[in-house]
């Protein structure tokens, strides 16, 4: 396959393991999606579902003496897995970067913010640090930094968790990376700033024509941004499609979960919010059969204890939409469309 | 800044009163009568008495404190109304009639050795405690982890007396790499200064080197698990830059503490590895001087090592600052 012929980033068969006292932990397990530049895919699942491992295997940046990553990467066209630690470095925070979850602890407390991000440039870029300077008060600015020829020398903690976040996405787009994976980037924020650290990168994106990953338990954030969704449950895909599939066509159970799970301010629930019993399963003793089988309350509908069993496959329903159940069409559509009715219902 | 220093040697020098007015006042209620060791064999009860009158221990505990207090800043003459009267010019720490000196020159001739002796072995120290911490946090559970470790377990627990005299046996006396040991000032015969002080420096250094590998590895592994050293390497900054420009520096602060107040406390004497090594410095001197019964030494002494102890504490409270812009000296 040549490169013109992939897609942007393709993540092909990707699994990460970690060997442990209690045995090997399959954390992420055969995991596949793509992202066109420009395109936002939402990567969706409760925590402990595998996907900030994945985005970390993505970057490189699980310890290789620590765990086991196969499969591939392609970032266009070249294997992130395959590389060695040195080369997948120049990668990281060139051709492609990330933001993580909490902007407070995720700035180094002790160095400016001129410093740390004229660093970026510099471990990248064979320019002057006056020039790297530039760059770094050019990028504040881009960010909505107000006053970024003061703020350029501010510590970390002078900023707000807004500004530390805006400080973060200066950061990870200075050297204008071509993948932006985002790990949660708003969920230590308060509700306003959310919204506007969410448009800050859909700007950003237009402007560099960059592919972004968004990693999300949050689908208010989904339906707003992304084109594409994969959900994933116990270090698997469980269900991708577009956001309209996942939205309006949800197939497997845990998706229909996950979507009855949302508070909604545009209904007036007579209910209360309906989320899914149990918790998710530990990575160190997956169910035999399909891993969300034991919250499942549509298991019994399948004959013979399959559900329990035999793992479901990601099937193809049509137009790259994917999904991993043992119900049958008649049975899912039926599922879906009682449990969409509930969730339309409840509001009238 | 500049105020926050000015309180601090403000309440410095409070917290000196306070604690040479207890050393004071603790002394004074020791059995041991100091008039009673001027004399030696030749003593009569009235030798005894006139001595006490000269040295002005038959006045009141808080007055014979005053009097220290002054001499330290005016200097002091004992006996002034005898024929013979002594001579203590400011600062006076006091007169030791045991020896015929004041404490003061005394303890400023002793202090170049142990100067030398806790600098020599502080660097020492903290190059390898620092180089092999970070070492084995690196190679957290594996082999090279668990040798350093184990190589500072064995250094934490060999008392230096013990390694300091085996080293002695078998470098100076039996295979004779080394001259015996004999101080001199570095300015008169660096050679000689080098040749004395190599042991020491590796025996007292040992002891420090292995507490502070096990406190650097662990600062490490604490800092290296942080949300910023991940930022730090998603920037692809090159490892080595990742550990020691982001990791050490974030982990450095207990380091500088246990520092600071270690070498401090070297500075006012370090007794076995002076006495082992027969080096001019405080610790000899004290412990000569608890052997005499010496007490205005001793007073003198003590005094000196809290001295350095609280202006050590004061350097590390302003290094502080200086590696963290979160702390505010207010």
């Amino acid at each position: 396959m040549t490169s013109a012929a992939r897609p942007f980033l393709s993540v092909e068969g990707l699994s990460v393991e970690f060997p442990t006292e209690d045995g090997r932990v399959h954390a992420v397990d055969g995991v596949s999606f793509s992202v066109e530049r420009g395109k936002t895919l939402a990567i969706v699942g409760e925590s402990g579902s595998g996907k900030s491992v994945t985005a970390q295997a993505i970057m490189g940046l699980l310890d290789r003496r620590l765990s086991a990553v196969t499969g591939h990467a392609w970032l266009e066209g070249r294997d992130l897995v395959a590389m060695s630690d040195d080369e997948v470095r120049h990668e990281r925070g060139s051709s492609m970067a990330m933001i993580f979850q909490d902007p407070m602890s995720s700035l180094h407390p002790f160095y400016r913010i001129g410093a740390q991000l004229s660093e970026a440039v510099l471990v990248h870029q064979k320019v002057s640090k006056q020039d790297a300077r530039e760059q770094v008060l050019d990028m504040l600015n881009r960010v909505g930094i107000p006053d970024p020829k003061t703020r350029i020398d501010d510590y970390p903690h002078q900023l707000s968790g807004g500004m530390r976040q805006r400080v973060m996405i200066a950061m990870a787009l200075i050297n204008s990376p071509v993948l932006l994976i985002a790990d949660e980037p708003t969920t230590a924020l308060d509700v306003t700033v959310q919204a506007q650290i969410l448009e800050l990168i859909g700007t950003l994106q237009q402007e560099y024509d960059t592919a972004v990953v968004m990693i999300t338990h949050d689908l208010g954030i989904v339906a707003d941004i992304a084109d594409h969704v994969a959900v994933m449950y116990g270090g698997r895909i469980v269900e991708s499609g577009t956001v309209d599939e996942i939205f309006y066509a949800p197939q497997m159970p845990y998706t229909l979960g996950l979507l009855s799970s949302v508070p909604r301010l545009d209904q007036v629930r007579a209910e209360r919010l309906d989320p899914i019993p149990g918790n998710p399963p530990s990575p160190i003793s997956l169910p035999p059969g399909c891993v969300f089988q034991p919250r499942c309350a549509y298991s019994d509908r399948v004959a013979g204890h399959v559900c329990e069993t035999v793992r479901p496959e990601l099937v193809d329903i049509g137009g790259g939409h994917t999904m991993r159940c043992h119900l049958d069409a008649d049975q899912r559509g039926q599922i879906a469309s009682d449990v969409l009715a509930a969730l339309a219902g409840s509001g009238a | 800044m500049s105020a926050y220093v000015v309180r601090r040697i403000l309440s410095m020098i409070l917290l000196l009163v306070l604690l040479s007015l207890v050393v004071f006042i603790l002394f004074s209620l020791l059995p041991a009568d100091p008039a009673r060791l001027t004399c030696g064999k030749s003593c009569t009860p009235e030798i005894i008495e006139a001595n006490r009158a000269r040295l002005g221990l038959d006045m009141p505990v808080l007055a014979q404190y005053w009097e220290f207090v002054k001499g330290l800043f005016v200097g002091r003459t004992y006996a002034a109304n005898s024929p013979d009267p002594v001579q203590c010019s400011a600062p006076c720490l006091g007169y030791s009639f045991k020896r015929g000196e004041e404490v003061f020159v005394l303890i400023k001739d002793r202090l170049p050795a142990t100067i030398w002796l806790a600098f020599g072995a502080f660097i020492l120290w903290l190059a390898a405690g620092i180089s092999l911490g970070i070492y084995a946090a690196l190679r957290r559970g594996r082999w090279q982890d668990r040798s350093v470790m184990g190589v500072a377990l064995v250094g934490y627990s060999l008392p230096s007396f013990f390694i300091g005299l085996v080293a002695i046996f078998f470098i100076i006396i039996r295979f004779q790499l080394l001259p015996f040991p004999s101080y001199i000032s570095p300015l008169e015969n660096p050679v000689q200064f080098l040749q004395t002080m190599i042991l020491p420096w590796i025996i007292l250094a040992t002891l420090y080197a292995a507490f502070y590998m096990r406190l650097t590895r662990n600062q490490m592994l604490e800092v290296l698990g942080d949300d910023y050293i991940r930022t730090a390497r998603a920037k692809g900054l090159p490892e080595r830059i990742v550990i020691r420009k982001h990791a050490l520096r974030a982990g450095l602060t207990p380091i500088v503490t246990a520092a600071g107040l270690d070498l401090a406390g070297l500075l006012g004497g370090a007794i076995i590895t002076e006495s082992i090594f027969s080096l001019p410095g405080i610790g000899s001197l004290a412990v000569n001087s608890v052997n005499d019964a010496d007490l205005p030494l001793i007073v003198g002494i003590t005094l000196v090592a809290a001295v350095f102890i609280i202006v050590a504490n004061l350097i590390v409270d302003l290094l502080y600052a200086v590696i963290d812009p979160r702390v505010r000296l207010t």
